[in-house]
């Protein structure tokens, strides 16, 4: 099964790859949760993971960026290769804190810091040392314009990032990761506690980010898998089911079950 | 991202993660300040006042003669003033926790008793023993009692209790109360028989550590001027002849192990000093044990009561 | 079922259903009277501070209070200044707080950040037993062992002196300050922390640039508590830093604290309505009113940086 959608994925993606994973399975002490996993990010696009709840979609992304080491009890199998420069992400002997330098994240709830907008996106500049003020301020316009939060909010960037709207927070979280210009950026249910209107917008910045950075995004939504994605795959019990072009996957899948999902017969 | 800036993003991940340990091993070095201390003070009182330990010190009353001494009229003292302190701390403070939790309207009255519960665990112990001065000593006249002492050290670890117990009562979750109340129950009747029972683990535990801290406690029962020399003990609460039990001891003048260390500590023979370290000993002793009886009690609801 | 019947039954439920509640009404009414015995408690005692303290001032003019450089008024020439005692708690408490703020917050970071479970179990009971010594055994501490080890370095130190009381206490209120700073740090929501790490922060960089900024309010409560417990602490520097007021900044010298002089004066035996027995109440006032702005400092404080997460 694991085969086919290998093969099934590399016909279609004509696109230059990203980052690889390959045969990765993720135990949390003896429970495996996920299992043989496959997949290629395409580079430069958006790639979706839908699935019902608890299939590890969640768990997969955060291999991503090695959350897991933060907590006990964690086991990576296999590897994820970034294209870059061939390393495997996920072995011992490289840090955590430089995959998660070069692979950012966004929270599922809007989880800005305690402090002024202006040092929510410098935070990830003070992180790596920089102290060059022209070119931290350089960075964070430049952020927060990727953002689409600039014009909101350039006239109060001492403002505390609590005072913005749910919808506007989220937008400062993808700054806050846009503005060390990471090789990847993984999205984890970006949208679930905003609200619709908040909602569409992330998801057209979401679209022209593509321009500059690859996508990894878990979505609880299919209509919005639909929208924002050019690749998308089904996960179900820890692993991916079907794995093809967003397309073919609402319209013509070839397993049954994903049938089942998009159509809404379960989840 | 290129080659170059991925080996000094490296550089600076090292660079880090030495300082990452550095912290880490101050952090352990700061919490072994705190325990090395903890040592050296147990290691200190036991090689000064062990060998003073014995059966005789435990059974003799405080005399001039240091090696005559002994501890007989603290440790009783001690004993029947926690005794006192638990009997009036108890259902005053239970009640007082219940009513906050469970009968408290959120108005400006429940406010100013929440308000007062806090500051009054923040008053230093010894403005307690100007309070008792005042009132109990003089204005009640019960003099430099059992009674007053015990009194005083209620008040001052009613905060302790009220506090734990509340959270223990917060902690059974509502359910439990709207089925006692759909089966008719009035509200004293549902609190009764299923919030009480329920907390009393938590209300045990913070009784408990409540004593552990007046056990040890000095300078209240200082303030009110319990005699430090008393060479004799308290009435008997229990007698043989009818009607058995005896009150008496209450208004009797006392002393405390505190106490009795605090008067051996401040005299200049160094004799005393062992004493004082034996008597240490002991008092630690008591402490110790109560805290874990806290512990273990707090450790047995714990496993016994799953919501 | 006729009316007459119904009625008959009405009546009869009537009695029972009363006594419940007047029952229930005075439950609750005792209920309320244990728990407004707190602000009873808190009336009384600012009521025999205040009182005694009136009859004290009568006699002695606040300005004298407050400027008297000399604390004798047990000597025939009686003076009343309350600054040698104050200073006597200042350096006492800075010379706590040193030692406690540095190694309580440190201690915090590392057992909320850094301190695996297994570690954090062991070691936090270690910490609390501290708090749980009787402090008049600390006192023997200070006063036979530290002050002894102190004098090796120092040999001109006193043998009683503030630093070695200063230093024992700030062992002493260490736990107060690392378990109410850690609770405040371990209330940080986990997905600030994530987002930090999410960014490539080290768990220091995460402890000290997100966590500890977001539990100031907490951890200012903490030091709050810190201070008020070392001004409030009596038998440590009773026995251990001396019974003599001194007006002095100087930690290796002897000095009262307010604390100690109630306690010295309650070892003697002084006659209730004198000025000397007075002076006590006019010293405990004092220190209430301390901890008092200590408490409203630090109710400030929290809500001035109070966090919505």
């Amino acid at each position: 099964m694991v085969e086919k959608t290998t093969n099934s994925m590399s016909e279609s993606i004509a696109v230059k790859p990203k980052a690889e994973v390959n045969n990765l399975n993720f135990y949390y002490g003896s429970v495996q949760v996920l299992k043989n996993i496959n997949l290629a990010l395409a580079s430069k696009r958006v790639t979706a993971l839908i699935g019902p709840s608890g299939c590890g979609k969640t768990t997969l992304l955060r291999c991503f960026n090695r959350m897991h080491d933060l907590y006990p009890g964690n086991r990576y199998e296999g590897e994820i290769i970034l294209d870059t420069d061939g390393i495997n992400i996920l072995s011992r002997r490289v840090d955590p804190i430089e995959v998660r330098m070069r692979i950012s994240m966004v929270f599922q709830k809007p989880n800005p810091f305690p402090k002024s907008i202006y040092e929510n996106v410098a935070y990830g500049l003070r992180v790596r040392n920089e102290s060059r003020r022209n070119v931290i301020d350089e960075k964070v316009e430049k952020a927060l314009r990727g953002a689409a939060l600039w014009d909101e909010v350039k006239d109060r960037l001492k403002d505390q990032a609590y005072n913005l709207s749910g919808g506007q927070q989220q937008r400062l979280c993808i700054a806050r990761s846009l503005a060390t210009e990471p090789e990847i950026i993984l999205f984890d249910e970006p949208t679930s506690a905003i609200d619709p209107i908040a909602t569409m917008s992330i998801e057209e910045l979401i679209e022209d980010l593509t321009q500059q950075v690859t996508i990894l995004i878990v979505t609880h939504s299919m209509q919005q898998a639909a929208r924002v994605s050019e690749f998308t795959a089904f996960m179900y019990m820890g692993e991916i089911v079907e794995f093809d072009d967003t397309k073919t996957i609402f319209t013509n899948p070839s397993k049954k079950q994903t049938e089942d999902y998009v159509k809404g017969k379960f989840g | 991202m290129s080659g170059d800036n991925l080996q000094e993003i490296r550089k600076l991940i090292a660079r880090k993660n030495v300082w990452d340990r550095i912290f880490a091993a101050i952090g352990l070095l700061s919490m072994l300040v705190g325990i090395v201390t903890l040592l050296a003070l147990i290691i200190d009182l036991c090689s000064d006042g062990l060998p003073r330990l014995s059966w005789q010190f435990l059974t003799s009353f405080p005399s001039y003669k240091p090696e005559q001494a002994g501890i007989l009229s603290a440790w009783v003292g001690t004993t029947l003033v926690m005794l006192l302190t638990a009997i009036a701390a108890i259902p005053l403070g239970v009640a007082a926790a219940i009513y906050l939790e469970e009968y408290a309207q959120k108005n400006w009255i429940a406010d100013l008793i929440e308000i007062n519960v806090t500051n009054l665990a923040g008053v230093p112990s010894i403005i307690y023993g100007l309070l008792a001065l005042g009132l109990f000593v003089y204005k009640l006249n019960l003099g430099e009692s059992i009674m007053a002492a015990g009194l005083t050290l209620a008040l001052l670890i009613l905060p302790i209790v009220i506090v734990t117990t509340r959270e223990s009562i917060r902690a059974i979750p509502n359910i439990i109360r709207e089925a006692a109340y759909a089966l008719g129950a009035s509200k004293w009747q549902m609190i009764w028989d299923h919030v009480l029972p329920y907390s009393i683990g938590g209300i045990m535990t913070g009784v408990i550590v409540g004593l552990s801290r007046a056990i040890g406690e000095t300078a209240p029962i200082i303030t009110i001027g319990a005699l430090t020399f008393i060479a004799f003990l308290p009435d008997s609460p229990i007698k043989n002849e009818f009607p058995y039990i005896s009150f008496s001891w209450l208004m009797s003048p006392f002393t405390v192990m505190p106490i009795q260390m605090f008067n051996w500590v401040s005299s200049p023979e160094p004799e005393f000093q062992v004493n004082a370290a034996a008597a240490g000993i002991v008092l630690i002793l008591m402490t110790l044990a109560m805290n874990s009886l806290a512990i273990y009690l707090r450790y047995r609801f714990r496993k016994n009561i799953k919501w | 079922m006729n009316d007459k019947q119904l009625q008959l039954s009405k009546q009869k439920q009537i009695t029972p259903k009363l006594i419940r509640d007047v029952r229930e009404r005075a439950i609750e009414f005792l209920l309320f009277l244990a728990a407004f015995s707190c602000v009873a408690t808190t009336v009384e005692i600012l009521f025999i501070l205040i009182s005694e303290s009136v009859a004290f001032f009568e006699k002695v003019s606040i300005v004298k209070f407050l400027t008297d450089t000399q604390w004798t008024p047990l000597f025939s020439d009686a003076h009343y200044g309350i600054l040698p005692l104050a200073s006597g708690t200042f350096v006492t408490t800075m010379v706590a707080l040193l030692v406690a703020i540095p190694l309580g917050t440190i201690s915090a970071i590392y057992l909320s950040e850094f301190a695996d479970n297994r570690l954090r179990e062991w070691i936090k009971p270690c910490l609390e037993l501290l708090a749980g010594i009787p402090t008049v055994v600390y006192g023997y501490f200070a006063l036979v062992f530290v002050t002894p080890l102190l004098q090796k370095f120092f040999p001109e130190l006193s043998g009683s002196n503030m630093l070695s009381a200063g230093l024992v206490m700030g062992i002493m209120i260490i736990p107060y300050i690392s378990s109410v700073s850690e609770d405040a740090m371990r209330a940080v929501p986990v997905q600030l922390r994530e987002g930090s790490y999410a960014m490539g922060a080290t768990r220091l960089e995460t402890a000290l640039r997100v966590v500890f900024p977001a539990a100031i309010s907490g951890i200012s409560a903490a030091y709050i508590l810190g201070i008020s417990r070392a001004v409030g602490e009596t038998m440590v520097v009773a026995i251990a830093a001396g019974l003599q007021p001194n007006l002095t900044l100087n930690p290796m010298e002897p000095a009262a604290t307010i604390t100690a002089y109630i306690v010295q004066v309650s070892l003697g035996d002084l006659p209730h309505g004198s000025i000397g027995y007075q002076t006590i109440f006019a010293a405990g006032l004092t220190l209430v009113l301390i901890t008092l702005v200590l408490n409203i400092a630090g109710h400030f404080l929290s809500k001035r940086y109070r966090e919505i997460y």
